[in-house]
């Protein structure tokens, strides 16, 4: 085995290389998780607990007191479809985003690709996705049972990966490029709760996009990475097919967001050690 | 045979900015594009030109005084940070030990962290559980493999680090001064531990210390680095002693008064040996002189430590004048100390003197001067049937001598 170290490198995106580093992957996850749950009395359930309570809030404000319209749902089922995804976002983008400075000191002590530390991050989220999941899915079989939904189980089971895979792909997007701002401008650790606060108002979490009638403010709102996930996972629940063209915008903006952070990560990546 | 690790012409500067800070904020850089920029960065070489070739199985020290480059060095070498000029040739797995413990996590348990660094140090999983129990053994906390880190005592999490990193096996290993902390029995251990690793097992090492009896146990060769710069590699004797020699410091220690600091200052220091030219002989009386500048009036009476170190860096003599003895710096102006030793019963060798200045214990140390007044000493009038070694001892010691007969 032969390399070189030298100065100005050749641009790639490491990917053999950080598939040579999978088992330090799965230790930091490993680690995110564990670490997030320890010293907690109700562990685990923490994760399932968040969104549940969040669901009761919603309802009561935007689905009783504002009766915010829910594309034909019950509003629970409604907004928990959309905060399921819209979680593995935020705490991703969250979390990620400040993964670079929270590890500094192993940043400076010990080379590894570092786009595996916003990659664990966001693993952290699917984990707690996962937890999620099980609350959605009962609150998805009562309402079946009380209100007579007929979901189309084996549609939605498909849908499933494809939309965790799309929220991964926005956040590790964005959070990679916010890592990287935020270890060159400090800043970024107040800019970027404020952001995710902002972008899920843009984001038919608590409201279908159906309520917006101009196409162009309709286009403007599809820019959001996070639209394809949750109006595909909705679909699946409606039975209505979404606007084809308007997540097709939404999956290319996300692709692009995903190559400018990763591209930009790698390219400052080097220099980390000497900015952390 | 090719060299494992070819270093050729590694250089690496740093623009600091005047107003140093860690990181930029967005603000000053969003503000930079409208103004003209009217602050002025300097560059600092942090190396350059550094060259040399390390082969198989050869454990090589790393020698240079603070701020030399020996860190930046290794951060290059470890690819944590990247050369601005030149390029390193690596033909074996690099792995570094910068730090013992990095990513320890204080709620994970004794044996989630051994798998946790051992996988931030390169080792894969099937690695680290095919030695967790040496390493378990090692670092002598099996009782608490159960316990998060958080309860284990610092040595106890040193002692459970070092394990980790003492079974790292790379072709090549770099190590930066981590074997300074530790007890003197586990540091032991560890030396033996890298000792056999590069004597036996054919393991590629680099050695940072200032520990330059470390140095010369452990390696047969060393690189000396002067501010930044390639200042030799050779062989480690020659390497120790051209690092000594190369800062045996000034003969008579002199300095400006310096009158915007408001601490007590030295401002010159120097010594009486017995015979000419700084040499001394053995058991006869040597005097320090001093001169300290008070600028205010300390509010404690200071005290002033004398130390007298070997060629290796090793203290031999720690005296300290302390409050109740004389009134240091309790006036304004130039104070002359002088510190007469009778009978300086050190052995043949070079030494060289520290000096501090500091208030009481607990007080702020106000300066300290170090590798001044070298001297030599020679054994001179005390002549014995067979000759004087050198590093016989360290100093003279009388003995009274008893025999008893036993009946016959």
């Amino acid at each position: 085995m032969e390399y070189e170290i030298k100065p100005q490198r050749k641009f790639d995106f490491g990917m053999k290389e950080l598939w040579s580093y999978k088992e330090l992957f799965y230790f930091f996850t490993w680690r995110d998780i564990k670490v997030k749950y320890k010293q907690t009395v109700l562990g685990f359930l923490w994760a399932v607990l968040q969104p549940f309570v969040t669901m009761v809030v919603f309802t009561f404000f935007f689905g009783r007191l504002l009766n915010v319209p829910s594309a034909g749902l019950p509003y629970p089922v409604f907004v928990l479809s959309g905060l399921l995804l819209w979680n593995i976002f935020s705490s991703g983008v969250v979390n990620a985003g400040n993964s670079m400075v929270a590890n500094s000191n192993i940043i400076k002590k010990i080379y590894f690709p570092r786009l595996i530390i916003p990659l664990s991050s966001i693993l952290v989220s699917v984990f707690d996705f996962l937890m999620t999941l099980i609350v959605f899915v009962a609150v998805l079989v009562f309402y079946n049972i009380t209100t007579e939904l007929h979901i189309d189980w084996l549609y939605f089971i498909m849908l499933l990966p494809l939309c965790v895979l799309l929220s991964c792909l926005a956040s590790f997007g964005l959070g990679t490029l916010l890592a990287a701002m935020n270890i060159k401008y400090r800043d970024f650790r107040y800019l970027i709760p404020f952001l995710v606060q902002t972008l899920l108002f843009v984001t038919p979490v608590i409201y279908p996009i159906s309520i917006v009638q101009s196409s162009l403010v309709k286009w403007i709102l599809s820019l959001n990475p996070m639209y394809a996930a949750i109006e595909i996972f909705r679909s699946g629940l409606t039975g209505v097919l979404p606007e084809f063209q308007l997540i097709l915008t939404s999956v290319i903006s996300s692709l692009l967001i995903l190559f400018v952070g990763v591209y930009f990560f790698r390219k400052t990546e080097y220099y980390f050690a000497d900015l952390a | 045979m090719k060299p494992i690790l070819e270093v050729i012409n590694i250089g690496k500067k740093f623009r600091i900015q005047h107003e140093l800070k860690s990181y930029l904020s967005l603000r000053e850089s969003l503000m930079g594009i409208f103004q003209r920029k009217n602050t002025s960065y300097e560059e600092f070489h942090a190396l350059e030109d550094i060259n040399f070739n390390v082969y198989q199985g050869e454990a090589i020290g790393i020698i240079g005084k603070n701020g030399a480059g020996k860190s930046t060095l290794l951060k290059i070498l470890s690819k944590i940070t990247p050369p601005s000029q030149g390029k390193i040739i690596s033909r074996g797995r690099i792995a570094s030990l910068l730090e013992v413990g990095t990513g320890f996590h204080p709620e994970l348990t004794g044996r989630e962290n051994v798998f946790l660094n051992g996988s931030i140090l390169g080792m894969t999983n099937a690695e680290i559980k095919s030695k967790f129990d040496e390493i378990i053994d090692f670092s002598n906390t099996e009782k608490f493999l159960d316990t998060p880190l958080k309860h284990y005592s610092s040595g106890m999490q040193l002692r459970l680090a070092f394990a980790v990193a003492a079974f790292l096996e790379p072709e090549i290993l770099i190590i930066d001064e981590v074997l300074a902390v530790g007890d003197a029995e586990f540091q032991k251990k560890c030396m033996g531990k890298m000792e056999s690793a590069s004597k036996e097992e054919g393991k590629t090492i680099l050695f940072v210390s200032h520990d330059l009896n470390a140095i010369t146990n452990l390696t047969r060769k060393s690189l000396l680095l002067k501010s930044g710069k390639f200042a030799g590699f050779d062989e480690t004797p020659k390497i120790v002693e051209k690092y000594l020699e190369g800062d045996s410091g000034d003969k008579v220690y002199k300095k400006e008064i310096d009158l915007k600091k408001p601490l007590p200052q030295f401002i010159s220091a120097g010594i009486k040996t017995s015979l000419p030219d700084d040499i001394h002989a053995a058991d006869a009386e040597m005097e320090v002189n001093l001169q300290i500048y008070v600028n205010e009036e300390t509010r404690h009476t200071s005290w002033l430590t004398v130390q007298i170190m070997d060629s290796m860096d090793r203290g031999c003599v720690h005296v300290s004048l302390s409050s109740l003895q004389l009134p240091l710096c309790k006036s304004k102006g130039i104070q002359t100390i002088t510190c007469r030793f009778p009978r300086l019963r050190l052995y043949q060798g070079q030494y060289h003197f520290n000096f501090y200045l500091s208030g009481p214990p607990g007080e702020p140390i106000y300066e300290i001067i170090r590798n001044v007044c070298p001297f030599k000493v020679m054994i001179i009038g005390k002549e014995r049937d067979w000759s004087y070694w050198p590093n016989e001892c360290v100093y003279f010691e009388d003995a009274k001598w008893d025999l008893t007969k036993i009946a016959e």
